[in-house]
């Protein structure tokens, strides 16, 4: 997974490899590894991509998707 | 149509004449070149962020959309990732089209998406230390500087 913007300065890095069975189940894996990254990834303002598309909700995760957290785009 | 999203600096006069070779039946090629401002020492470096496969996806989405909108011949955007110095070209847009309204307002339109929603996080390192600009923030403490950015 993969995490952009000020989002990677919260947690202190920008690409992990996590293992989780879905959207829900990697928050919550994230938030108990790190109450602050989970704070800021739960802001209404932070969308998630999984493999590159943009999604809502909950999903299922397999070995090999990518997903992303982006927070607020400033634009180039 | 060209996207490209790099981390090495461009000359915008070189990709301005490239991309004018050989046109015979384009009347009209707008371009703009958006460069890195220091802000009186303000920022020392800026930093964008681009997610490789999902920010240049968006742009050529837009850019195709826009091509089609404007009835363009061809465009190219070529913008910049990584750190960048107070003065080097960060954006460099153009459009080619049978008549220049059209390419005018292509690149209008073009930049304005680029500047407001394409997908990159920008961080901007001043003496004070680095900050990221997010549009919320914007709003909220620095609306200032935004409205300046955001003037054409």
């Amino acid at each position: 997974m993969l995490l952009f913007g000020r989002l990677a300065d919260v947690a202190g890095w920008r690409e992990k490899i996590i293992e989780a069975a879905s959207l829900s189940a990697l928050r919550t894996r994230l938030a108990e590894a790190d109450a602050g990254l989970g704070e800021a990834l739960s802001g209404p303002s932070v969308q998630v991509a999984v493999d590159k598309t943009l999604t809502r909700g909950d999903l299922p995760l397999t070995a090999t998707s990518e997903v992303a957290f982006l927070p607020p785009m400033s634009g180039g | 149509m060209a996207v490209i999203l790099q981390s090495e600096p461009f000359d915008p006069g070189q990709l301005l004449g490239s991309f004018c070779a050989g046109r015979r039946e384009t009347g009209a090629v707008a371009s703009f070149t958006g460069l890195a401002r220091a802000e009186d020492g303000a920022t020392m470096t800026l930093e964008l962020e681009a997610y490789p496969g999902f920010t240049d996806a968006a742009i050529e989405d837009m850019a195709a959309a826009a091509a089609a909108r404007f009835d363009l011949q061809d465009l190219l955007i070529v913008h910049r990732t990584g750190p960048i110095a107070p003065g080097e070209a960060i954006v460099f847009v153009a459009t080619a089209a049978s008549h220049r309204r059209a390419a005018f307002e292509a690149c209008d339109h073009l930049m304005d998406w680029l500047k407001s929603r394409a997908p990159f996080w920008k961080k901007e390192h001043g003496p004070d230390g680095a900050r990221w600009i997010e549009p919320t923030d914007r709003d909220r403490t620095d609306a200032g500087r935004w409205d300046e950015e955001s003037k054409p």
